[in-house]
């Protein structure tokens, strides 16, 4: 299994019996009509999943795919078609249907000479994955899962726990000659729990991690039984909610997932694409203030193990670590190729696709703000009143006028410096280019997500991580229904 | 196209029987597609695909499991199934799991018009010159129209197959063509505001006007411009069918076995009950000719049908696949959907909210002060409570009229007291997409802002 793929640069040309010369035959059809770039993206992705409800395994799945992308770019136009069947006739047909992208107006392209093995970097180098786990031990985690949420309280109701493991195998090869290859484990732990009360109704709580990691990482701390705990207690907490209140407040996000804020709030729009159009409400705003001084905001792709690390981007450029916001100071942009060249940028290794049938875009990976000085408790402490949302649902932005959303599933009253009623879910609303102005105060405690983001951008999705230390935010609309 | 030899799944099907299987049901899907943008009247991208997949369900008596591949080559196909029954083998047996009762599998079932007598996939050159037409109205509606993230035109054929061990089989294809533009409207303060506007049909023909398309996406960018934010309160919501579609598939989603089995509904145990204003009936209708969401069988192979999941007010049924049907003592619906390599899902075919009488005019006329919805982002819908909080945007109304546009505010409320609270439901029901509603007022809801 992913052991044996020592290189995994062969394994594509020895699976469909390719060879560089073909490849480099390919590219240059590709190039045909003057185009000043193409690349081919092969991958192989199989994926196992199980899932437990009512306390028996009783969802089991397996899936396979395999094909290859032909891209050709041709100054800011992209041509890209796929096959799942990879054989040297359907990829030059796939090579012919890209280049009409270009119009024979650029330069005579040089031909196209494999060479150059890109280095990437080694960020999860696993003895071995979650596939290769008996089957059998797999479930067992989750009936254990099922038994400690049950035992956690009377009132729950329901458990449902899945796992999901994959193997992804990439490989790009580009008409500079470049080819870099990697294979990409993930997976993750999910728990979902219901509870139940005569009078209160039912509430839903959840929690789940997982990364580039091995299995023994679920036994490391008995994450498994944690996952399970914080599930059950979210959803007896809820049980408890008060409805949330309405309007602008002082809110404080909790360490960690809450970085779904930097996510939403900037990191979108700080992608290279929109800002090479100017549709986005950073365009044009580097070097400018958007932040509070406490605030340094990074994405950092070369985390190891982590959910949104990779090795090259799918594009084999090494990925890397890039200041989006230095003490308040717009700084960087997230690029892929094309965007970092037309803007006259480097490349920074966020150039991702959810698979060989998408052609890449810039992309996050893992975003994160730096810790500050406060503790925790100074924060909470410093709130008349206000709220205190320590886990979210799904965020979204419009990129364009930069109103961003996230939507807290487990969240506080802050009464007079204290941590007081749970609140039901509610959606915080605010504005990308200045919620960030408004943060007051930045804990010690940063933390990462537990490793359970997918990001969605233009009907791709890729898995990401986000991180934040405990932030206090000096007006931010949250959307409940008390006045 | 890239059709699979009807023998295939015959094979398949005693594949998997020879490992062992007691019952196997199989799913084959292939398509083709083209997508083309552009973007500033200039050429952006290209894209053509063509892909097949092929799934399959084993029992081996009340365990299952499901896989899917993308590679074909028999020798392969062989392992891949004796994989899957020996998965089977090892997920814990479950009484409610199986085929549907054979009975319920149609002999016979109408075209419904899913693919276009005369258009396969449209070519990459009328692709750019629609999208071109489009993106060109919508950067000449206005000066204020600067920018643009440009148009995209796509077509596609698909076809699927579905055959299961106790003889059922069949397959169908379709085609479906959409067009979109998205310009963006800049106001003297540099502020940018986008606009979207698309159009989507299984016939060509059915499409609308390129440059309508283009114009309306212009206009939606430019009533945004100058939106400012509202102090927090409390107001009745009118929400565009756009926007109203969306709570109908909220509703749906608590309606669907899955959700209900698990106790992750607040419309568990409210079959028969008054869930909305009396006015309002919700049809779920997968034989409509023609539609997008039309299917002559489900992910299960049963027969599809028209009903009403809401009829006035009342709710009148779940939507259930078999797995569900059997967990809740009920029978299925024909509302299986199924991904390649998945267990069957429960989903709606054709929904929507019956047609009022109003002019959606006539509805903003009754309200002193309001909010008219035109964009809702985010995912604050909490389908166990029905707790509703998204962030919202749109023109106030004041006196009757649209005023002034509004942004960076949420709605929130309760499923269950929206739908009892819809005082109003328009004339104005268009068939864009395969759920869809006339405009709707919400006597009243929590309005956050400043």
């Amino acid at each position: 299994m992913a052991n044996e793929i020592t290189k995994p640069e062969n394994f594509f040309m020895s699976r469909f019996g390719m060879n560089e010369r073909a490849l480099e035959l390919i590219l240059g059809d590709a190039l045909e009509r003057k185009a000043d770039y193409a690349d081919l993206y092969f991958e192989h992705r199989s994926a196992e999943g199980l899932a437990l409800e009512e306390s028996i395994v009783n969802h089991t799945s397996k899936s396979v795919s395999q094909g290859v992308g032909v891209r050709v770019c041709s100054e800011d136009r992209t041509g890209y078609a796929y096959t799942d069947e990879v054989t040297i006739d359907r990829m030059k047909l796939a090579a012919e249907a890209a280049r009409a992208i270009a119009d024979d107006r650029g330069e005579v392209p040089a031909a196209v000479h494999i060479g150059q093995l890109v280095r990437r970097h080694q960020l999860y180098e696993l003895e071995s994955t979650p596939l290769e786990v008996p089957l059998e031990e797999r479930a067992r985690i989750l009936r254990q899962i099922d038994e400690a949420a049950r035992a956690y309280d009377p009132r729950i109701r329901n458990v449902m726990a899945s796992f999901a493991a994959e193997r992804r195998v990439m490989m790009v090869v580009n008409s500079n000659g470049q080819i870099a290859a990697d294979v990409q484990p993930l997976c993750r732990l999910n728990v979902s729990v219901i509870a139940e009360e005569e009078g209160k109704g039912r509430q839903i709580g959840g929690f789940g991690g997982g990364g580039r990691v091995e299995w023994n990482f679920f036994f490391e701390q008995e994450r498994w039984k944690d996952y399970a705990l914080r599930a059950a207690r979210q959803a007896i907490i809820n049980l408890d909610a008060v409805d949330a209140p309405a309007g602008e407040m002082q809110v404080v996000l909790g360490p960690g997932w809450p970085g779904i804020l930097l996510h939403e709030a900037i990191g979108h729009g700080l992608e290279g694409d929109f800002n090479r159009k100017g549709v986005s409400a950073f365009s044009n705003r580097i070097g400018q203030q958007v932040a509070s001084t406490l605030c340094t905001v990074v994405d950092d792709g070369t985390i190891p193990n982590r959910r949104g690390t990779v090795n090259v981007d799918d594009e084999g450029t090494p990925t890397s670590r890039t200041t989006l916001i230095e003490k308040g100071i717009l700084r960087g942009y997230l690029q892929d190729r094309m965007n970092a060249r037309l803007m006259k940028m480097a490349p920074t290794g966020n150039g991702r696709r959810e698979s060989f049938a998408h052609a890449p875009m810039p992309r996050m990976t893992n975003t994160f703000m730096l810790p500050g000085e406060s503790t925790a408790d100074e924060i909470i402490k410093s709130v008349k009143h206000g709220l205190y949302a320590v886990s979210f649902g799904g965020g979204q932005v419009d990129i364009t006028n930069g109103k961003f959303v996230f939507s807290a599933n487990e969240a506080y009253l802050i009464e007079d410096g204290e941590v007081t009623k749970p609140v039901k879910g509610a959606t915080l609303i605010g504005n990308g280019p200045d919620v960030l102005t408004k943060v007051s105060m930045v804990g010690n405690d940063l933390a990462l997500d537990s490793g359970i983001g997918t990001c969605g951008k233009d009907g791709q999705s890729v898995p990401v991580g986000v991180g934040l230390p405990t932030i206090r935010i000096d007006g931010i609309t949250v959307g409940g229904t008390r006045q | 196209m890239n059709q699979f030899e009807p023998a295939l799944a015959e094979w398949l099907l005693s594949e998997a029987r020879a490992c062992g299987a007691s019952a196997a049901e199989v799913l084959l899907v292939s398509g083709e597609s083209i997508a083309a943008g552009v973007r500033k009247g200039e050429v952006e991208k290209l894209k053509s695909s063509r892909e097949r997949r092929l799934g399959i369900r084993v029992f081996t008596g009340q365990s299952s499991a499901t896989a899917s591949t993308a590679e074909f080559e028999r020798e392969s196909l062989a392992a891949f199934i004796a994989n899957t029954v020996a998965m089977a083998r090892l997920t814990a047996p479950d009484p409610a799991s199986g085929l549907p009762d054979p009975r319920l599998h149609p002999q016979h079932w109408p075209d419904l018009e899913l693919s276009d007598p005369k258009h396969g996939i449209v070519n990459a050159d009328e692709a750019l010159k629609l999208a071109r037409a489009a993106e060109k109205a919508a950067l000449g509606a206005d000066p204020r129209i600067k920018n643009s993230e440009g148009a995209e035109f796509s077509s596609g054929l698909y076809a699927i197959q579905f055959a299961n061990s106790q003889g059922f089989g069949g397959g169908y294809a379709g085609t479906s063509f959409n067009l979109g533009a998205a310009p963006i409207a800049q106001s003297d303060d540099g502020k940018m505001q986008q606009g979207y506007w698309s159009t989507s049909a299984r016939h060509f023909d059915s499409l609308e006007d390129a440059e309508a398309v283009g114009r309306e996406a212009a206009r939606r960018a430019l009533r945004r411009l100058g939106a400012r934010k509202i102090k927090t309160t409390r107001a009745p919501v009118v929400f565009e069918p756009e926007m109203a579609a969306g709570l109908l598939r909220s509703l749906a989603g608590a309606a669907s076995g899955p959700s209900l089995y698990k106790g992750a509904s607040f419309l568990a145990n409210r079959l028969d009950t008054q869930v909305a204003a009396a006015g309002v009936t919700i049809v779920d209708d997968a034989r409509m000719p023609a539609r997008l969401g039309s299917k002559p069988f489900d992910g299960e192979g049963l027969a599809t049908n028209r009903k009403n999941l809401v009829e006035g007010g009342v709710l009148k049924t779940y939507l259930l696949d078999c797995y569900s049907a059997r967990k809740l003592k009920l029978q299925p619906t024909g509302n299986a959907s199924r991904g390649v390599g998945e267990t069957p899902g429960v989903g709606t075919t054709n929904l929507y909210l019956e047609p009022g009488a109003h002019t959606p005019e006539a509805i903003i006329g009754t309200i002193k002060n309001g909010l008219y919805v035109t964009e809702l982002i985010g995912f604050g819908v909490n389908a166990v409570t029905g707790d509703y909080s998204r962030g919202a945007g749109g023109l106030w109304i004041e006196n009757g009229e649209l005023t002034y546009p509004v942004q960076e505010i949420t709605i929130a409320g309760n499923l269950k007291e929206m739908f009892l609270g819809i005082e109003m439901i328009g004339n104005d029901l268009r068939w864009r997409s395969s759920v869809v509603s006339p405009t709707i007022k919400i006597a009243e809801m929590m309005i956050a802002g400043e």
